[in-house]
């Protein structure tokens, strides 16, 4: 038993159905599903209130989301502790700048990597707030509810995504 | 919601804070053994050279799906579709597929990469999507009179769609996942 959870990686079905079970326990003890993104936005106003006080709270899409700390916020955290734990425990634990992938089409300099990530992260964060959802909550939670939104939600973000990937690697990289 | 101090921040009850950060350890302990905290794995995906992602997404719908649909047939819990349009999902759902692939992760298996150490996005990711997200809580109030009501469709749901019972949609996703996933190990990819 302890040599699954020393294994560096799982069967992708394994953990698919894990998650699959993991969503069954979240709506029937929580009434929650599975979501990350508003996390990142209730974040991003909670870090505004600390330099702009409370006024903050009151535009119009802070008060729609309310900024609380709540079950989601917790959910992103346990994300962080969960990874780390399962990365210590095989010895896949590493600091690293620079991915592979990435190195093989444009270089090792730390610094271009974490400027483009700097770059997608403000593109994702933006797009996930305009289509309310993210590869979590559109991509997984709610096309098992079978929401119309997020069906089109998910095939859009594999559309735009597997578009960019081939425009980036394939003729810039 | 309660009322507060100035200055401090609101909290959830403990319990629901617990459990959230307790089925949360689990997500990303799965995220991590399935390989999709890594910028490598998840570029693979988009480039159509490694399909763990997409097997890990399927796997967990299919059996999220049966097993959400059979508590909702008990009576055990109440689905909460989001609600949705045309101009919000279409467009917003481009702009998110953009940023997936030129952050390599997404809002939740960044939180995973953090935690397997990946400094790109914890130095780099997690600041823009704070960024970006600040952005679109700038521009929500001009956005939401325009274009996120353009082709409203509410909370729909595909059974509702189609005017057909739960099931009869549940047992045809079911088989087209199935048969998707067979045909992708069939390919050997």
């Amino acid at each position: 038993m302890m040599d699954l959870f020393t294994q560096v990686r799982w069967s992708p079905y394994g953990v698919g159905i894990s998650i699959g079970i993991l969503s069954w326990l979240t709506f029937f003890i929580s009434k929650r599903p599975i979501a990350c993104s508003t996390t990142f936005a209730k974040l991003g106003g909670m870090i505004e209130m600390l330099f702009r006080g409370d006024k903050v709270e009151q535009k119009p899409y802070y008060n729609k989301l309310q900024l609380v700390v709540d079950w989601q916020m917790m959910l992103v955290l346990g994300i962080v502790i969960g990874s780390l734990f399962s990365a210590l425990l095989s010895g896949d634990f590493r600091w690293q700048w620079v991915p592979s992938t990435w190195e093989s089409g444009f270089g090792s300099a730390a610094l271009l990597r974490v400027g483009t990530a700097l770059l997608g992260g403000v593109i994702i964060g933006f797009g996930s707030r305009w289509a309310d959802g993210c590869t979590s909550g559109h991509g997984i939670s709610g096309t098992l509810q079978l929401a119309v939104s997020s069906w089109i939600s998910a095939l859009c973000f594999f559309i735009g995504g597997i578009l960019t990937a081939h425009l980036v690697f394939r003729l810039i990289g | 919601m309660q009322t507060k101090n100035p200055g401090t921040a609101r909290f959830e009850d403990k319990p629901t804070l617990l459990w959230g950060l307790l089925f949360g350890i689990v997500f990303g302990f799965l995220l991590q053994k399935g390989g999709a905290t890594k910028y490598d794995v998840i570029l693979g995906q988009l480039l159509l050279t490694d399909f763990t992602v997409l097997k890990i997404m399927l796997s967990a719908v299919l059996t999220g799906m049966i097993g959400i649909y059979a508590m909702k047939s008990l009576g055990w819990v109440q689905l909460n579709p989001k609600t949705g349009s045309a101009g919000m999902n279409v467009i917003g759902g481009l702009i998110f597929g953009v940023g997936f692939a030129v952050l390599g992760y997404c809002p939740g298996t960044i939180a995973g990469a953090i935690g397997n150490g990946y400094l790109d996005a914890a130095v780099g990711g997690l600041a823009g999507i704070l960024i970006g997200t600040s952005l679109f809580a700038a521009l929500y109030p001009r956005l939401n009179q325009g274009i996120l009501k353009k082709g409203d469709f509410g909370d729909l749901t595909l059974p509702r769609l189609f005017k057909i019972h739960d099931w009869f949609v549940v047992v045809s996703v079911a088989g087209l996942i199935l048969l998707l996933l067979y045909w992708l190990e069939r390919a050997g990819l």
